[in-house]
C-alpha cells in the first residue's frame, strides 16, 4: 500500500470521531515514525483545516517527530523520582555505550517511581537499571 | 496449587513475565493467575502461592520457591505490616483480582455503587458525593460534589464526563495502578458520574507513556459496555505533553487542538469539552465514587481529618527502601510515611529532602516531618499534597540542581500561552545559572545597551541574584494562567528557603515572599 492510501485509511478510521485530529496524528506517527510536511498537507485537506492549524498541533506535542528516528529509541526517565535513584549518573555513564546503537531520549516519568531508574523501548519497560543492566539492554537492541 | 503474580507494568518491568513463564514450566498443574499489584513495589515481582508471598522473585528463584526452600518468603501477604497499616477503600481489590475478570470484580463488591446509583435521583447521587467530603484527587482538592452540581444545573443538551488520566507528575503512579489493576472501578465511577450530571458520554484521557493502561481500559470498556450502557466511554491517548494534565489544556487536546490552557472562567463544568458542560475529574476521584455510593457518604467521610475526608492513595517513591502504594486516611505524618512505612532511604544515607506533590510540589526538609498529610496543613507551609506523590532524596541531592530542574521542566513543558510561565521559566534557569556562578561581575551585552535604563550597569552580586529569583517566582506564582507556571515557584523557593547553603547564599539573602 502506498503512503497516500495508508494515510487515507488512517484518516477514514477516525474521521467520524469528535476531535479526530489527535487520534489520526498518533496513528500516523506509529505507522510512519514521523509526521512530515506532505502528511500535514494531506490531513489538513481531509479534515478541512488549514496547514497552519495541523502544523500547530503537530509541533506542540513531544511525541510527534519531523523525521523518523534512524536508530532504536530508548526513553530514559529523567524526572525527580528517578533522579533520586541515580538516573543522572546513569545517563552520563551510558552515553558512550549508546553511541551508534540507539538514540537516548529523555522522558518525564513512566509511573514506576519506586523502582527507578527506568527506561522504555517501544512499549517495553525496564526498571531497576544500573550501568551494566542498561548497557546489556542497549547491546541487545 | 494457586499461584498469583501481578501483571502491573511495574511488575513486568521488574521481570514478572519471565517469572510467570518459568512458573508455568516448573508447575504445569498449578493454577496460575495474573492479578493486579499489591503495591509493595520493593517486593516485585511478588509471587503468591496459596496466600503466602515471595519476593522479589527472579527466574532463578522459581525452583526453590516451589520446593519450599526459598528464603524469599514474607508470610501471608494480607497480613504484611505494609498492607495491615493501610485503609484501602479505592484499592480494596489490589493484588486480589484479575484486572479484566468481570467475575472477580463482581465477587469483590463491583457494580454495587452503580446499582445503588440507578435507584437514586441525580440530585440524591450528588448529595451523597457532597456529603462524603470527597475532594478532587488530581491536586487542586476541589469538592467533587460541588463540581458535579454545577454541571448538573448547567443548561446543555449534551454533557460530558472527562477522566483526567494524564498522570505526569514524577513520583505518582496510583492512576496507572488503578487503570491497569482495577479498570472496572474507574468505569463504574464514570458511569455513576454520568447518571448524576446527565452526561451520555465519557472520555478517559490517558498519557501515551502508559500503553499498558490504555490497552487494559479499552479491553475493560469492551467487556463491560453492556453493564454501563446507555453511557458510553472512549479512551483517548495523549501525545507526550505534561501540561495536558491541566484540565482546560486537556479539553483542548481532546478537541484535537494544541494543548493550550484556557482562561477560567468559564468553568469547564459550565463550558467544557466542545463548549458543553463537562465534569473533569482525576482517576482517583472517580474511582472513589463506587465505594461512596455502595457504603454511604458518612462511612467515607469518617476517614480523614479537618476538611480532608476519606483516604488518599499515597505513592512512596524515589530513594526509599520500601516504595509503593500506601492508601490511608488523611492525617498520617510525613515522617511516619518516610521513616516508618517507607523504611528511610534505600541508599542508607540520611534523608535530605522530600518532594511532595510532584514536580510542582515543594521540597520539605526533615524538620517538616511532623506535618500531617492534609490539604490545608501543606498549604499552610507553602507546599501542596498534589496527587499524593512523595519523592525522597538522600543527602547527595544538590538543591540548586533540583531548583534548576524545576525551571527547566517548566520551560520544556510550558504550553506557551502566558508570559510568566513561558519566559519566566527560561529566565529562571538563567538566574539560577548565575547564582551557581556566584553572581556576575559585569553587565552583559543586553544590559549594557543605553536603552536598558533599569538594568544594572555593574553586574549583580549573589545577593541581587537571590532577590531576582524570588521576584521572578512571585511573578510566576501570581501571574501564570495555570498551575504549571503558578506552582513551579514552590520547588524553587522551598529549595532556596531550606537549603540556602546549596545556593552559596546566607540565610539573610533569602527573600521568601510566599
Amino acid at each position: 500500500m502506498n503512503k497516500e492510501a495508508r494515510l487515507s485509511e488512517i484518516v477514514a478510521a477516525h474521521a467520524a470521531r469528535e476531535g479526530a485530529l489527535l487520534p489520526i496524528l498518533i496513528d500516523i506517527q506509529i505507522a510512519f515514525g514521523c509526521v512530515d510536511d506532505d502528511t500535514k498537507r494531506h490531513v489538513a485537506r481531509a479534515l478541512n483545516l488549514s496547514r497552519a492549524e495541523v502544523h500547530g498541533v503537530v509541533s506542540f506535542y513531544h511525541d510527534f517527530k519531523e523525521v523518523p528516528a534512524k536508530l532504536p529509541v530508548l526513553k530514559l526517565c529523567r524526572a525527580e523520582a528517578c533522579q533520586a535513584r541515580g538516573s543522572e549518573v546513569l545517563a552520563d555513564e551510558i552515553f558512550a555505550v549508546a553511541q551508534g546503537r540507539c538514540q537516548i531520549e529523555p522522558v518525564y516519568c513512566l509511573g514506576l517511581c519506586s523502582v527507578g531508574p527506568n527506561a522504555m523501548i517501544g512499549n517495553d519497560v525496564h526498571a531497576r537499571l544500573d550501568s551494566p543492566a542498561l548497557a546489556r539492554l542497549i547491546e541487545s537492541l | 496449587m494457586r499461584i498469583c503474580i501481578s501483571e502491573d507494568t511495574l511488575a513486568i518491568a521488574c521481570g514478572a513475565n519471565q517469572v510467570a513463564a518459568a512458573l508455568v514450566q516448573a508447575a504445569p498443574d498449578a493454577e496460575i493467575l495474573r492479578v493486579s499489584s499489591w503495591g509493595m513495589h520493593w517486593l516485585e515481582p511478588l509471587v503468591e502461592i496459596d496466600g503466602i508471598g515471595y519476593g522479589p522473585v527472579g527466574v532463578e528463584d522459581v525452583a526453590a520457591i516451589l520446593g519450599g526452600s526459598s528464603t524469599l518468603a514474607i508470610g501471608t501477604i494480607a497480613e504484611h505490616p505494609f498492607i495491615q497499616k493501610q485503609q484501602r477503600l479505592t484499592f480494596a481489590r489490589a493484588g486480589k483480582t484479575r484486572p479484566l475478570s468481570l467475575e472477580d470484580y463482581q465477587a469483590n463488591g463491583g457494580w454495587l455503587g452503580l446499582n445503588k446509583a440507578r435507584k437514586l435521583s441525580p440530585k440524591a447521587i450528588i448529595e451523597t458525593v457532597t456529603k462524603s467530603g470527597l475532594r478532587g484527587r488530581g491536586g487542586a482538592g476541589f469538592p467533587a460534589g460541588i463540581k458535579w452540581k454545577t454541571a448538573h444545573d448547567a443548561e446543555g443538551a449534551k454533557k460530558y464526563i472527562v477522566c483526567n488520566a494524564d498522570e505526569g507528575d514524577s513520583g505518582t503512579f496510583a492512576d496507572r495502578m488503578l487503570m491497569e489493576g482495577d479498570p472496572y472501578c474507574l468505569i463504574e465511577g464514570m458511569a455513576i458520574a454520568g447518571l448524576a450530571v446527565g452526561a451520555g458520554k465519557g472520555y478517559i484521557y490517558v498519557r501515551s507513556e502508559y500503553p499498558h493502561a490504555i490497552a487494559k481500559l479499552n479491553a475493560a470498556i469492551k467487556a463491560s459496555a453492556h453493564i454501563f450502557a446507555p453511557f458510553a466511554i472512549e479512551v483517548r491517548a495523549g501525545a507526550g505533553a505534561y501540561v495536558c494534565g491541566e484540565e482546560t489544556s486537556l479539553l483542548e487536546s481532546l478537541e484535537g487542538k494544541r494543548g493550550e490552557v484556557r482562561a477560567k472562567p468559564p468553568l469547564p463544568a459550565l463550558e467544557g469539552l466542545f463548549g458543553k458542560p463537562t465534569v473533569v475529574n482525576n482517576v482517583l476521584t472517580l474511582a472513589a465514587i463506587p465505594y461512596i455510593l455502595a457504603h454511604g457518604a458518612q462511612t467515607y467521610a469518617d476517614y480523614g481529618m479537618g476538611r480532608s475526608h476519606g483516604t488518599m492513595p499515597i505513592q512512596l517513591a524515589g530513594n526509599l527502601k520500601y516504595g509503593g502504594l500506601f492508601e490511608t486516611a488523611f492525617g498520617i505524618t510525613l515522617g511516619e510515611l518516610v521513616n516508618e512505612i517507607g523504611g528511610g532511604t534505600e541508599s542508607g544515607k540520611p534523608v535530605k529532602a522530600v518532594q511532595v506533590g510532584g514536580p510542582l510540589g515543594a521540597y520539605h526538609p526533615v524538620r517538616d516531618f511532623h506535618l500531617k498529610f492534609d490539604y490545608e496543613a501543606f498549604t499552610a507551609v507553602g507546599g501542596l499534597i498534589g496527587h499524593g506523590g512523595i519523592v525522597v532524596f538522600d543527602e547527595t541531592a544538590d538543591m540548586l540542581s533540583q531548583a534548576h530542574f524545576a525551571m527547566e521542566f517548566c520551560a520544556v513543558e510550558s504550553c506557551g500561552k502566558c508570559t510568566p510561565c513561558r519566559l519566566g521559566s527560561v529566565r529562571g534557569m538563567e538566574v539560577l545559572d548565575r547564582i551557581r556562578a556566584g553572581g556576575r561581575a559585569k553587565a552583559d551585552q543586553v544590559e549594557s545597551l543605553p536603552q536598558m535604563h533599569n538594568a544594572s550597569k555593574t553586574g549583580r552580586g549573589l545577593d541581587e541574584q537571590m532577590t531576582l529569583i524570588s521576584d521572578l517566582c512571585e511573578t510566576m506564582k501570581f501571574g501564570s494562567l495555570c498551575a504549571l507556571g503558578g506552582f513551579t515557584p514552590y520547588p524553587v523557593m522551598s529549595a532556596i528557603k531550606h537549603w540556602p547553603e546549596d545556593f552559596g547564599a546566607s540565610t539573610d539573602m533569602v527573600k521568601d515572599k510566599s
